[in-house]
C-alpha cells in the first residue's frame, strides 16, 4: 500500500515538482509561534464558515429562484419539499451570522496584539477589502429571500447611495434597475452573491493567507519569533519559537472546530431564527412595496454602523460618517505609532481606550438594533422623550468610536505611551 | 432627632431600574415580534401535543379556510406529519376539491377578498413565524361587538382589523367595556367581556383557539417537528468528535515544551 502511495507521489512531483515545496511552505514548514491563545482561533473558524457558505450555498441555488414572483415561495420550498432543504438553508442563515462573530472576534484579535504593525501591514489591508466583500456579500444574500425586511432594507441601503452630490437619484436608478428594489434587482443581487463576490472573497482569502505566510503569524506576545534565536526539532533555520503549522495547529484548530461546530449545531437546531437575531420575523412576510415593516432595520451585525447613519441628522454626512467609520480601520497601522505590538506591554491609556471602544461598538449595534428605543422607557419612564435620549447615547459612542482613533494617535504620535519592556522570547505556552 | 429611613434614595432608584432594563434588555429587541403590542396573553403550545395540531386543523378548515389560504402546506404532508388518516383529511379537511398532494390553497380570489374586506385575507401558512404565536392566540380571543366597523368586529389586539370574529359561534358575543377618553381622545377599551355565550365556555375557548394556534406554529415550519430531537444527536455526535479531537491535540502537544 505504501508503495501505491510512494509510486503516486513520484507520478506528481515528476510532472508538478512544485506542489511539495508549496504544500510544505504553508502547511508543514510553516513555522507559527508556539503560544497562540484563544484569540487565534478565529481565522482558521472564519475559513470554516466560508467553506461552509460556499458548499451549502451551492445546493440552496439548486433550488432557488432569482425572480420576485418566485424567490419568496422557493425559499419556502426548500424549507419545506426539498429533502433536507431546512438544513442546508439555516446552515447558510446561522452561517451568516457567525461569519460575523469570528470575523469581528479576529478583527478585535488584530487590535489587542498589534497585529496590523509592520510587517503586517498588507495582511491587515488585505483583511479590510475581505471585510467590505463581505459586508456587500451579506448585504446581498439578505435581500435574496425577498421577505418584506428584504426588500425595504435593500430600499434603505441602495437609498444611501442617494445621498452622492450630482448623480445620486441616477446611480440609485442604475443600482436597483428600476425605481424600486424589484425583479432586476433581485436578479442581478443574485449574480453577484453567488458568482462574482465568492469569487473576490475567494481570492482575498488566497492573498489574505500569502501575505500572512509571507511575513509570519504575530503572537499574544507579539515578539518577532523570526528576529529571535534560530533552530528547533524540525529545522536548524526556523524560529526555535515556532512550530509547524501542520500537524501542530491543525490538530489544535480542530480542536476549536468541534467547539465552534457545537455551538453552531446548537443554534441551527433548536434555535434558527436566534430569536429574531439571525433570521428576522418581519421576513417570513413576502415582500410588499405597499406595506412598511414596524421598524425597519438590518440584521445584527451592521447595526453599529447602522446606528452612526442615523444619528447624524442630515443623510450626506451620515452616509459620510458611517463610511468612515470603516475606512479608518484600513488606517490602523499608520495611526498607531507605538512599535510595541501586544497590549499586554503596552500603556494603560491603550488598554482603557481599547476597552471603550469595544464597549461603543456593541452600544452602536444596540442603538441599530433598537434595542435602546424599547429600553428607554423602562429607565426614564413611559413619558421619555425616546428619540433625544437615544441620539444622545448614540451620538455620544459615535464620538467614542471615533475617539478611539484620533487618541490612539496623539497618544502614540507624541509620545504619551508609557510601554513596558518586551520580552526577547515568547513567554506562554501550554 | 432621627430621621425617618426612606426607600427614595435616587442613587438606588436608578440601580434598580438598571437592573430591570438589563434584564428586559435581554430578552427584547431584534428578538421582539414588530407587532408584539403590551399585554398580549400567553399562547404556551408546543409542537409535541399532536392531537392539539389535529384539533387545530380541523378547526382551522372549518372556520378559517374559507378566506385564509395555508399555500406552502400541502395536505399530505400535514397528514403524515399530524398522524392523520389522508382519507379522512380529503374527506373532513378538503372543501375546495384539492387533491391530497395539493397546497392548501382556497377558492377566493385576491380581488374579491380585496372588495369583501377592503383588505384581501392573507396567507396564513407562515403568520407564526410572522407575528408570534401569543400574537395569534391574543388576537383571536379579542374580538369585541363595535358597531362603527364595516362589519361589525373590532379587535383590541389589532385595532380596526378587517376580519369579523369567525369564531364568535364558539366564543359567544363579546363587548368592550370603555372608559372615556380624556381630552376628546377615544374611549379607551378597559376589558372585554362576553354578553351573549357561545357553544363553548371561556376554557373550552380559550383551549380551541390554543389548538388553532398551535397548528399555525406547525404550518409555519413543518421541519420543527424533528430538528430538535435530530439536533440531540448532531451535539452528541460533535461532542464526541470534539473530545477526540482534544484528546488528540494532547498528544500531538506533549512535546511542546
Amino acid at each position: 500500500m505504501a508503495g501505491v502511495f510512494a509510486s503516486v507521489g513520484n507520478w506528481f512531483n515528476e510532472r508538478a515538482p512544485g506542489l511539495l515545496p508549496f504544500y510544505r511552505k504553508h502547511m508543514t514548514e510553516y513555522y507559527a509561534p508556539k503560544n497562540f491563545n484563544f484569540w487565534y482561533y478565529f481565522g482558521v473558524l472564519a475559513f470554516v464558515v466560508l467553506i461552509n457558505q460556499i458548499l451549502t450555498g451551492i445546493f440552496l441555488t439548486m433550488f432557488y429562484k432569482p425572480s420576485a414572483a418566485e424567490a419568496f415561495s422557493s425559499v419556502e420550498y426548500i424549507m419545506r419539499d426539498v429533502e433536507w432543504g431546512w438544513l442546508i438553508r439555516y446552515m447558510h442563515s446561522t452561517g451568516a451570522s457567525l461569519f460575523f462573530v469570528v470575523v469581528y472576534l479576529h478583527m478585535f484579535r488584530g487590535l489587542l496584539y498589534g497585529s496590523y504593525k509592520k510587517p503586517r501591514e498588507l495582511v491587515w489591508l488585505i483583511g479590510m477589502l475581505i471585510f467590505l466583500a463581505l459586508m456587500a456579500e451579506a448585504f446581498m444574500g439578505y435581500v435574496l429571500p425577498w421577505g418584506n425586511m428584504s426588500f425595504w432594507g435593500a430600499k434603505v441601503i441602495i437609498s444611501l447611495f442617494g445621498a452622492v452630490p450630482l448623480i445620486g437619484d441616477t446611480l440609485v436608478t442604475w443600482i436597483m434597475g428600476d425605481y424600486l428594489p424589484a425583479d432586476a434587482t433581485l436578479n442581478r443581487f443574485f449574480a453577484l452573491h453567488v458568482v462574482a463576490l465568492p469569487l473576490v472573497l475567494l481570492l482575498l482569502v488566497v492573498l489574505h493567507v500569502f501575505a500572512l505566510h509571507e511575513v509570519g503569524s504575530n503572537n499574544p506576545d507579539g515578539v518577532e519569533i523570526k528576529k529571535g534565536p534560530k533552530g528547533n526539532r524540525w529545522s536548524d533555520k526556523a524560529p526555535a519559537d515556532g512550530i509547524p503549522f501542520h500537524p501542530y495547529y491543525t490538530v489544535h484548530d480542530l480542536v476549536a472546530i468541534g467547539f465552534f461546530l457545537l455551538l453552531a449545531a446548537f443554534i441551527i437546531f433548536f434555535a434558527p431564527t436566534f430569536g429574531g437575531w439571525f433570521l428576522e420575523h418581519d421576513n417570513f412576510i413576502p415582500a410588499n412595496n405597499l406595506a412598511t415593516p414596524e421598524h425597519i432595520k438590518p440584521v445584527w451585525y451592521f447595526t453599529p454602523y447602522y446606528a452612526m447613519l442615523r444619528m447624524i441628522p442630515a443623510k450626506l454626512p451620515g452616509v459620510i460618517v458611517m463610511f468612515l467609520g470603516i475606512a479608518v480601520l484600513f488606517l490602523m497601522p499608520w495611526l498607531d505609532r507605538t512599535k510595541v505590538k501586544s497590549i499586554r506591554y503596552r500603556g494603560l491609556g491603550y488598554k482603557i481606550a481599547l476597552g471603550l471602544f469595544a464597549v461603543s461598538f456593541v452600544m452602536l449595534g444596540a442603538v441599530g438594533a433598537g434595542v435602546t428605543a424599547e429600553t428607554i422607557p423602562v429607565w426614564f419612564g413611559a413619558e421619555a422623550d425616546v428619540t433625544s435620549i437615544e441620539n444622545l447615547f448614540g451620538r455620544f459612542w459615535t464620538v467614542v468610536y471615533f475617539g478611539f482613533f484620533l487618541f490612539l494617535w496623539i497618544y502614540t504620535h507624541f509620545g504619551f505611551e508609557k510601554t513596558r519592556p518586551v520580552p526577547e522570547r515568547v513567554t506562554t505556552h501550554e | 432627632m432621627n430621621k425617618p429611613m426612606t426607600n427614595h434614595n435616587p442613587f438606588k432608584t436608578l440601580l434598580a431600574r438598571a437592573g430591570i432594563a438589563l434584564i428586559a434588555s435581554l430578552g427584547l429587541s431584534g428578538g421582539a415580534f414588530a407587532a408584539a403590542g403590551a399585554g398580549l396573553q400567553q399562547a404556551n403550545v408546543t409542537l409535541t401535543d399532536v392531537a392539539s395540531m389535529q384539533r387545530g386543523a380541523r378547526l382551522f378548515f372549518n372556520y378559517c379556510s374559507g378566506c385564509h389560504s395555508l399555500e406552502y402546506v400541502r395536505y399530505s404532508r400535514m397528514a403524515e406529519d399530524l398522524k392523520m388518516d389522508p382519507k379522512a383529511v380529503e374527506q373532513n379537511l378538503i372543501f375546495t376539491g384539492a387533491k391530497i398532494g395539493d397546497h392548501a390553497l382556497n377558492n377566493m380570489s385576491v380581488e374579491d377578498g380585496t372588495r369583501w374586506f377592503g383588505k384581501a385575507p392573507p396567507d396564513l401558512s407562515l403568520e407564526a413565524r410572522a407575528k408570534g404565536v401569543d400574537w395569534i392566540y391574543s388576537y383571536l380571543k379579542s374580538f369585541y361587538l363595535d358597531p362603527t366597523r364595516p362589519l361589525g368586529w373590532n379587535n383590541t389586539v389589532f385595532p380596526n382589523a378587517s376580519m369579523p370574529n369567525v369564531l364568535w359561534e364558539l366564543q359567544g358575543l363579546q363587548v368592550a367595556v370603555t372608559r372615556p377618553g380624556s381630552g376628546g381622545q377615544d374611549p379607551h377599551v378597559e376589558r372585554l367581556e362576553i354578553r351573549t355565550p357561545g357553544r363553548m365556555d371561556e376554557q373550552a375557548f380559550d383551549g380551541a383557539v390554543r389548538d388553532i394556534t398551535a397548528f399555525l406554529m406547525y404550518t409555519a415550519e413543518p421541519a420543527a417537528l424533528k430538528r430538535e430531537s435530530m439536533g440531540v444527536w448532531v451535539l452528541l455526535y460533535l461532542a464526541f468528535f470534539t473530545l477526540l479531537a482534544y484528546l488528540l491535540k494532547h498528544e500531538f502537544w506533549k512535546d511542546v515544551k
